[in-house]
């Protein structure tokens, strides 16, 4: 189980995957806004979203989880 | 002149205005959302109005709230800054319609130079160099492969409507091409609300020059030297001098020229910006877009002129003369973007500041949006403060700016200003011969 967590405090601008797809390593989840940049936030590791925490105008702070995969 | 001004920014840029409007008798008024209510800038203004949420649509960008609040406290001009609405031809169109004076040039020069593919076509009609490109919108990525044929790679790949180099990214073949071309599209719709996409071809090792225009108010339009700004990182400026480098006396001569001629070419009034391309091998340089506003790094030429650039904007709106006579240049000036962000990937570091301590001393000046206990918020651009230096010469600015770097003290969230200490110590950036790969290229390369 792999929890993905927010690097800064941010707007999230698009989720992209649901709960229950299929990720692998390397695809993007959520993509985060912050100070006028877009920051994607990547699967580390390959799996199935069991969780997925944020919604699309969510802000989240450092350290919130988005998802978590297993 | 008229008694007051409404200042429709926020951060360092409306605390800058709102110095110069009141230093010269204006009655200064601040706007700012929910999100800066205790900035500097809000304290520092005459009167200051809340015009909404932390979000920019709601706040800085909300047409009507911003005319609002220009009737609520009777202000007679309006000074839009940099960024949000300073671009926005229909915002000008209205604040004139409102009775109230627009410190900008017109709202047909504003549109006329805010779509790229026209200002290309309206500067090469005036004989201003452009580089190789498309004249017309590129309606999909099949069509940019065919132009890319034409025009030859490396190209860059930019949204018409687009600034601050969101969306832009250079591409060396067909594959990356077609990724550009979409990522391009999607990001000219999402910030700027033009589709449009142009080309250009890519100049290999170029350097980034602009050019400082005033257009007066009987019409003549000057020019006050150029800024060299070609440090930087994701296609944008964190790092301005003057004068450049890489621009000698010949080619100086020829880019001031160009830049006035385009000024005239959309009978500007005000300050804008021409910006180029230039080749320092060959000594040889092409438009790139015309910036219809103060720009961001305007303090340098302040430094090295000895003019105040919002007085004379305030100045030309009212239909007066400029209060200075031009004269050449005097020393050198570089200014360092202070950004809220880390010093290794340049990400966004969002928080509030516990410790602020600028640097101060002789050719020192810093314009800062926050102090400490001030909190950055992600609703806007990274911007801190920026902290300029001037000298007699060039290593006397960069030996000021070592010291001032070393001496500005910001803690409680993560800043450049370790990056920038790292660039002094970088021999291509102390030897002047850099170019707009230094940073993303070869200081950073993945």
């Amino acid at each position: 189980m792999a929890e993905v967590r927010a690097e800064m405090v941010a707007n999230v601008w698009k989720v992209v995957v649901q709960e229950g797809a299929q990720v692998d390593d390397g695809d993007t989840l959520v993509i985060l806004e912050s100070m006028k940049m877009e920051i994607p936030v990547i699967a580390e590791n390959s799996g199935t979203v069991v969780q997925l925490k944020v919604a699309e105008g969510d802000v989240v702070q450092e350290g919130d989880l988005i998802a978590v995969i297993e | 002149m008229f008694e007051s001004v409404l200042v429709a920014n926020r951060g360092e840029i409306a605390r800058r205005v709102i110095r110069t409007a009141r230093g010269v008798g204006l009655k200064a008024i601040a706007v700012y959302s929910e999100a800066d209510a205790d900035l500097p800038y809000v304290q520092e203004a005459d009167e200051s109005v809340l015009i909404g949420p932390a979000k920019p649509a709601e706040s800085y960008l909300h047409v009507d709230s911003i005319i609002e609040a220009a009737r609520r406290t009777n202000a007679r001009a309006v000074h839009p800054g940099y960024g949000f609405l300073a671009e926005n031809a229909a915002f000008a169109e209205r604040v004139m319609a409102e009775g109230l004076v627009w410190v900008g040039p017109s709202a047909q020069a504003i549109a006329a130079m805010g779509d790229k593919i026209n200002a290309r076509n309206l500067m090469a009609a005036a004989g201003v160099p452009v580089a190789a490109g498309t004249p017309e919108p590129v309606p999909d990525a099949d069509a940019a492969v065919r132009e890319a044929a034409r025009i030859g790679y490396p190209v860059m790949v930019k949204a018409a409507g687009g600034g601050g180099g969101i969306g832009m990214s250079v591409a060396r073949d067909e594959p990356e091409l077609r990724k550009a071309y979409d990522t391009a599209r999607t990001r000219a719709e999402r910030f700027f609300g033009n589709p449009d996409i142009l080309l250009e071809r890519f100049v290999e090792r170029a350097r980034h020059v602009e050019v400082q225009i005033l257009g007066l108010a009987d019409g003549t339009v000057i020019a006050l030297g150029e800024r060299d700004c070609s440090v930087q990182r994701r296609h944008q400026k964190i790092v301005e001098e003057t004068p450049s480098p890489g621009v000698g006396a010949d080619l100086r001569a020829r880019m001031l020229a160009a830049a006035v001629r385009a000024g005239e070419a959309v009978g500007y009034r005000g300050a804008g910006t021409v910006e180029c391309l230039v080749d320092p091998a060959a000594q040889d340089f092409v438009f790139l877009e015309m910036n219809t506003r103060l720009q961001v790094e305007h303090p340098i030429t302040e430094l090295v002129t000895g003019v105040d650039l919002v007085e004379q904007q305030l100045l030309i709106a009212a239909g007066e003369p400029i209060s200075f006579a031009p004269a050449a240049p005097r020393g050198h000036a570089i200014e360092f973007r202070v950004y809220a962000e880390d010093p290794r990937r340049f990400l966004p570091s969002p928080g509030e500041i516990k410790v602020w301590e600028e640097p101060t001393g002789e050719g020192v000046r810093v314009d800062a949006g926050y102090t400490a206990g001030n909190k950055v918020t992600p609703f806007y651009d990274p911007l801190l403060a920026k902290l300029c230096v001037y000298g007699s010469d060039r290593p006397d600015a960069l030996r000021r700016a070592a010291g001032a770097i070393a001496a500005f003290q910001v803690d409680g969230l993560k800043t450049n200003l370790p990056f920038f200490a790292e660039l002094l110590e970088n021999a291509e950036f102390a030897q002047g011969t850099y170019d707009t790969g230094l940073v993303d290229g070869r200081m950073r390369a993945s």
